[in-house]
């Protein structure tokens, strides 16, 4: 399908190069072709297995394992979103609105702190700023397990183990959150808009709110972007921390429904791939209206 | 007045701080402390276990348990493996691209980044699928071109898991390399086209050395992550337990030592070990790939 289109495409793109790119003569026809191929190949790559899935939805039982997996037969989609829906009294329901609830709370309030704190490393100078930053950065190396395991025992003994705030509290100390916050003031607030604000008399905790936040908008989405798609895609965590089913976020959800078919001998195979599919949609909708954000904030990121 | 307004910008920082206490500090420090600690039972196992203090014990047994070691050493070499091949696919396809007027490649840019919206265990979840011999269009696929893999087969494991890494990564870093791409001034290929270098020539000679940085980074992030690897070979687990054992990779290991053997101790020892492991590697690393800079 897209592999048609891409094709049929490079002739407007030869004169499009022409205008944008001075100098096309030095690239011969046969080396743009060659760019085109390995492209498409790629990009076949990348699309084949949600491709795959999104047909793999569609179809009932004997159909999923018995017909061709690149294309369709039979239509029983509702038939599948009706099952993984009502499934177990409709849990799945259940882990979509925990996936949201840790993601968007916990990743809203993960992203004020770090604008503060970025605010704070970027703009002012005072004892200790250096040693926070190289905390920052340390804690990137720090393995997930390693934090994981005793922040189970101290929740244990808080009781707060497979309660929804052992999810949303380590949401909210993100570090690389909080670098991105320190980029992004950086390019953003000048120094002497501060100033001119504080001859106005305007206090520090006024000038944050209706300034610096107002004019982090693009940078507080993106930190908020990838914080989110960072909860959302957490595994490790909810596994640990979660027990039971009702806390559950969609990930562990579907990994569970994986195992069962060995388990207990009950196939949830065509749930399991429905889900799957359903659980892509609020990112793919989130990435592609954000794209803008998102964008910056990869690059950005790994750039600095 | 200057001093109190430092206060003021220190006080901005004060709730990450706290956060960072709570949440990293104090986790680390527990968990050091825990591994310097063991749980022994008492003769017959009726008094219930008492906990004594073993010093470094646990991080001796750690160096010479030989399924920890050997998880690392195959996590290590698949890493030797996959990491240079998933950034060189991302590196080829990050040049095509930037040979492509913006709006081109702006298309497919966004096509090459479908996986990485994906989540980890769901890609793992589509992958493991795909390779199944039972619902699995690849079986099928290989058998008419005269092929009889069995992708979960122990011995196909590591190109199975390497394949779902690639797919999963090469957009994103893609990306990473793509924006360093875009940086390199434009002049610099004009000057060499005039002295009539090749495009190949100018992709290794100017625009390769210029995203050395992208690709150091690329790499420390994947070495970093890999070390880790978790998600992948436990959703490979839940589905062919034959094809992975439970102690495939070291995170898989600290995770049974604590909640199915119950020797919190032991995994703390192991997961301060990783650490160490881990900040070494990314050391060596860097230092390589810098030295070669000079």
């Amino acid at each position: 399908m897209t592999l048609t289109e891409r094709t049929t495409e490079r002739p407007e793109v030869r004169g499009v190069r022409r205008l944008s790119q001075p100098d096309p003569a030095s690239r011969g026809r046969g080396g743009q072709r060659f760019l085109l191929v390995g492209l498409v190949l790629a990009s076949a790559y990348s699309l084949f297995p949600v491709w795959w899935l999104i047909v793999a939805a569609t179809k009932d039982r004997t159909a999923l394992y018995q017909s061709n997996g690149l294309w369709f037969s039979g239509w029983h989609l509702w038939d599948n979103l009706h099952q993984v829906f009502t499934y177990q009294d409709g849990i799945f329901l259940r882990w979509t609105a925990n996936s949201f609830l840790y993601a968007g709370v916990g990743s809203l309030g993960g992203t004020l702190i770090a604008l503060a704190t970025g605010y704070g490393l970027a703009r002012f100078d005072f004892p200790g700023r250096n040693a926070i930053f190289a905390c920052v950065v340390g804690s990137f190396l720090i393995p997930i397990a390693l934090l994981t395991l005793p922040l189970y025992l101290l929740f244990s003994a808080t009781g707060m183990v497979d309660t929804p705030w052992a999810m949303l509290i380590p949401c909210l100390i993100n570090p690389f959150s909080v670098y991105l916050a320190k980029v992004y003031t950086e390019a953003t607030i000048p120094y002497e808009l501060l100033e001119a604000a504080r001859i106005d008399g305007a206090g520090e905790l006024r000038i944050f709110c209706s300034i610096v936040l107002r004019m982090m908008t693009t940078g507080g989405a993106t930190v908020f972007l990838l914080a989110f798609v960072n909860t959302w895609n957490a595994f490790f965590l909810p596994l640990t921390v979660l027990r039971g089913k009702e806390n559950w976020t969609l990930n562990l959800g579907l990994y569970n429904w994986t195992g069962t078919r060995l388990e207990s001998g009950i196939d949830l195979t065509g749930l399991v791939l429905t889900g799957a599919l359903l659980s892509i949609v609020p990112m793919a909708i989130m990435m592609v209206a954000m794209r803008r954000y998102w964008r910056t904030g990869v690059t950005l990121g790994a750039l600095k | 007045m200057i001093r109190s307004m430092r206060w003021k910008g220190a006080a901005f920082t004060v709730p990450f701080q706290l956060g960072f206490v709570f949440l990293y500090l104090l986790p680390i420090g527990y968990a050091v402390y825990e591994s310097l600690f063991t749980e022994r039972q008492s003769g017959l196992g009726l008094g219930g276990a008492t906990t004594e203090f073993v010093g470094l014990d646990n991080y001796g047994q750690g160096l010479t348990d030989s399924a920890f070691m050997n998880s690392i050493l195959r996590v290590v070499l698949f890493a030797c493996v996959q990491i240079p091949l998933m950034l060189l696919i991302s590196l080829l396809l990050a040049l095509f691209l930037d040979a492509l007027t913006s709006r081109v490649a702006s298309r497919f840019r966004i096509v090459l980044l479908v996986p990485y919206m994906i989540p980890g265990v769901v890609a793992a979840i589509v992958w493991v699928n795909l390779y199944s011999p039972d619902v699995g269009p690849l079986t099928a696929i290989g058998k008419a071109l005269g092929f009889d893999w069995n992708f979960f087969a122990p011995s196909m494991v590591w190109p199975s898991i390497g394949n779902l890494l690639t797919w999963h990564g090469i957009g994103y870093n893609m990306v990473i390399i793509y924006s360093a791409l875009q940086g390199v001034p434009r002049e610099l290929f004009e000057a060499a086209r005039l002295d009539g270098a090749s495009e190949l020539r100018i992709a290794r000679s100017i625009k390769i050395p210029f995203v050395r940085g992208a690709l150091v980074l690329t790499g420390l992030l994947s070495i970093i992550q890999m070390l880790q690897i978790f998600n992948e070979p436990a959703l490979f687990r839940n589905i062919t337990p034959q094809t992975v054992s439970d102690s495939f990779t070291p995170i898989m290991i600290i995770y049974n030592q604590a909640f199915n053997a119950g020797n919190y101790n032991y995994a703390a020892a192991l997961s301060v070990l990783l650490a160490l492991i881990l900040g070494l590697a990314s050391f060596l690393f860097y230092r390589l790939t810098s030295k070669e800079a000079d």
